[in-house]
């Protein structure tokens, strides 16, 4: 497979996860403010902060409201990773591919975008929980569709990969942005606003009913313990680490539990640690700290696998 | 090569003014030669079917049918690029759903016509990159040969696979007033358009099910099987298993679409320049697993960006080296480069002594009568009838160097009568056409739009032709122009065989 369509496919993966993550940040916030009677704008600062941009955030809107944040995400043009940016992205990756991809996939990305840049142009706020659950949808009809259409070849590992990663990078940050804003102590013990707050954390990453199944009550160690390690969910970050492991593997042919490039090496070492690693010993560490470290590995796994796989060194 | 086009140039247009709901009963063909009408209330033969269909429907219907295949081609992504334009970068290309008939009898009139001349074209090529017989027999003058611009001197000496050049043509044809067709063009470079072709048929058949039920349409679909043969039958013998590639100077180009779409149908990958590199003697392309050799191009890039060793050493879009192992014979090109010298509107003129010359016939399918005003005769009557001619750069094509004589005023026409004099072997003279005709909805009514016809032909084992090919439409109302960028949309075009099918 070409190195350059490689490249587009994992990223067509990443933006639209990407795009979907984002719609469930912001949702979810934007349902709990129904709920509240509180005031709650110090809930928005802890939404940008998720996406790592709250510098630019702040230079460009000032004060951080409902009204501000929602369009920063959600249709600012000139912000990278905004949902239709993000919507944009993929499209453009997807267009430079279309001969790779199934034609089913092109027609949901392209209608994902369509639907998206309309909504841009015409979509009051105050309607905008609806086409968040659009956007989700659209996401999980865009994994289902390629998992469904496309041959589970190289390229469709390529996309697995990205989606994964990207995922998994997501669930770190919001999970660290809310523990550390909400929770400054681990056995803090909260209100019943807190306790609306964890659930509105497992909901944006649809994980609260699994998460009632698997561990009953909210608890702060517990619903880390959900989203970083739990082997079945497919949101949490060991879930998602161990696929991509596969299917880094898948690519390259090398077995299991062994390694041929960076890419595999820095992959396998991020997914071995969490094999063994217990809450209680991240909860020592300091969570927010663990989950740094996290993001900091995820990033340094997708500049191996770019390096490894789609850089364009000429070779004379 | 885009969608751009030419001479498009009537007289005077007539406008029927039309009330709500009125269907074909209405129209009138007027003055013109109307593709699907004789004369008003006389459908075609070949055509009378859909007319009785359409003619059941209401406006209404019809409307939503138009917006439903509009629709579709958009969510498809059938569109092109614009560009100057960032944001929208594409549009979709305006698609009217009421086709181009034409008769299966006319059709193979139109076919052999064809196949004539681009067997023609094709041993001219062979011949003026090789031993140069015609130039020698003086058919043609050397110095018109020399002086085309599309003439390459790095592709001379070249051998091509089988002595094909031109694997990939999309002749423009017009019709005169008096039905009489016309080759305009012959795009031997990197015609576009064929995308279009396929993917309305797509739409044209969820559009009118019954209609394509009971008439016998000839499908379109086999291009793609087609132009892979095409392009395998070039690759180096011995190989079991070619590898064939796309090459797209990529996402911004305005003919993408078609390109990523070609590849998908034919499944092979689709490249770019910077996907490519000339390594150990060969064309390789860089994958996840390393290099991998390619050994056929089906490319659609102009000749001038392939190679900045060869050509244009500013390109960005090439491949250095790639004319060195395309002359060592590792690897075929299609089309071959040189073979723009064909698209030279002098050496156009010169299509029915080549047929002659090489195949001993006589044209099957005309010219349209060209004056060449380097001869000074010519140029005499051309210089004398500017108001009445068309005239053309012999190196522009999609429109461009053009004077539309009973158009321009008369202070265009003195400064190109300058550039005449001062150039003659650059500029040729065409009549102006009154292009045939095909009623187009508009928002209440059928209105009669000019049409021209691009065909597309494969030259492989033999020569094929896709049964029909582009109807390119002027939509705005009232223009002559057909070109994409200009209110030039498309139609279906059915190449219809007799009797009526039995469902």
């Amino acid at each position: 497979m070409l190195s350059r369509v490689a490249d587009s496919i994992y990223w067509l993966n990443r933006y639209v996860e990407r795009a979907e993550n984002i719609a469930r940040f912001v949702d979810v916030n934007l349902n709990l403010l129904l709920d509240a009677s509180v005031v709650m704008t110090q809930q928005w600062a802890p939404l940008v902060m998720t996406t790592g941009d709250l510098d630019l955030f702040k230079q460009r809107y000032g004060e951080p409201t409902a009204e501000n944040v929602t369009h920063f995400l959600t249709f600012d043009q000139q912000y990278s990773n905004s949902i239709l940016s993000c919507l944009r992205a993929a499209r453009e990756n997807a267009r430079s591919i279309r001969e790779i991809i199934s034609s089913e996939m092109w027609e949901q990305v392209n209608t994902f975008y369509l639907m998206v840049k309309e909504a841009s142009q015409t979509q009051p706020i105050a309607q905008l929980p609806s086409f968040f659950a659009e956007v989700k949808m659209a996401s999980h009809l865009f994994a289902g569709v390629t998992d469904a259409t496309m041959s589970h070849n190289e390229g469709w590992h390529f996309g697995r990969l990205g989606r994964l990663i990207e995922r998994a990078d997501k669930t770190a940050r919001i999970l660290d942005v809310k523990y550390y804003i909400l929770l400054p102590a681990v056995n803090y013990v909260g209100t019943a606003l807190d306790e609306l707050q964890w659930i509105a954390l497992l909901k944006s990453t649809s994980g609260y009913e699994m998460y009632r199944k698997r561990q009953r009550r909210i608890s702060p160690t517990d619903i880390a313990k959900f989203l970083i390690l739990d082997r079945e969910f497919p949101r949490s970050i060991q879930f998602c680490l161990v696929q991509a492991e596969q299917s880094l593997h898948q690519i390259s042919g090398t077995s299991p539990g062994t390694w041929e490039n960076t890419a595999e090496r820095t992959l396998g070492k991020l997914r071995a640690e969490l094999d063994y690693i217990m809450i209680e010993e991240i909860i020592q560490k300091g969570l927010h700290e663990f989950l740094d470290h996290l993001q900091t590995e995820l990033n340094h796994v997708g500049e191996q696998v770019s390096k490894t796989f789609f850089a364009l060194e000429v070779i004379k | 090569m885009g969608l751009g086009i030419c001479i498009i140039v009537v007289y005077f247009v007539l406008y029927q003014s039309h009330g709500f709901d009125v269907k074909f009963d209405e129209y009138d063909p007027g003055d013109f030669y109307d593709e699907l009408f004789f004369s008003k209330g006389q459908p075609r033969s070949e055509a009378a079917l859909l007319i009785e269909r359409i003619n059941s429907l209401s406006m209404e219907e019809l409307q939503q049918r138009q917006q439903a295949a509009q629709n579709a081609l958009f969510k498809l992504g059938v569109t092109f690029n614009v560009y100057s334009d960032n944001q929208g970068t594409e549009r979709i290309f305006p698609f009217d759903i009421i086709p181009r008939i034409l008769s299966i009898q006319e059709w193979q009139r139109l076919e052999q016509g064809l196949k004539q001349r681009i067997h023609a074209l094709n041993l001219f090529l062979n011949d003026i990159y090789g031993d140069q017989k015609i130039l020698k027999d003086g058919v043609i003058p050397t110095e018109l040969i020399n002086s085309a611009s599309g003439f390459s001197k790095p592709c001379i000496g070249v051998k091509p696979p089988q002595g094909i050049w031109c694997h990939i043509t999309g002749t423009d044809l017009v019709r005169d007033r008096d039905g009489q067709w016309y080759v305009l063009e012959d795009n031997m470079r990197c015609p576009s358009g064929v995308s279009y072709v396929l993917e309305n048929r797509r739409v044209m058949k969820t559009t009118f099910p019954q209609v394509f039920g009971r008439m016998n349409i000839l499908p379109v679909d086999d291009y793609a099987s087609q132009l892979l043969e095409t392009l395998l039958n070039l690759a180096p013998t011995g190989l079991p298993e070619p590898t064939v590639v796309v090459l797209t100077p990529g996402i911004y180009n305005s003919a993408y679409f078609e390109h990523s779409f070609l590849a998908q149908q034919m499944g092979v990958e689709l490249v770019e320049g910077r996907d490519l590199v000339v390594s150990d003697g060969y064309l390789q392309m860089q994958t996840t697993k390393g290099l991998k050799r390619v050994d056929v191009i089906y490319r659609r890039i102009d000749d001038d960006f392939l190679d900045p060793l060869a050509f244009r050493p500013d390109s960005m879009l090439g491949i250095p080296g790639l004319m060195e192992v395309y002359r060592s014979g590792r690897l075929a090109i299609a089309n071959a480069p040189g073979t723009g010298v064909a698209d030279d509107k002098v050496i156009y003129a010169y299509v029915p002594q080549m047929i002659r010359y090489y195949l001993g016939e006589d044209q099957l399918l005309p010219n349209v009568p060209t004056y060449l005003c380097w001869e000074p005769e010519q140029q005499q009557h051309v210089l004398q009838n500017l108001d009445k001619l068309v005239v053309k750069a012999a190196g522009e094509s999609g429109g461009y160097g053009m004077l539309v004589g009973p158009h321009a005023t008369p202070a265009e026409r003195e400064e190109f009568a300058g550039r005449i004099q001062a150039n003659p072997r650059n500029y040729i003279a065409q009549p102006t056409l009154c292009l045939s005709r095909v009623p187009t909805l508009f928002d209440d009514c059928f209105e009669g739009c000019h049409v021209d016809l691009r065909p597309y032909i494969l030259y492989g084992k033999d020569i094929y032709v896709n049964p029909g090919g582009l109807t390119r439409v002027a939509l705005r109302r009232g223009s002559l122009v057909v070109n994409s960028s200009q209110g030039g949309g498309s139609k279906d075009t059915w190449i219809v065989a007799e009797g009526e099918n039995e469902c």
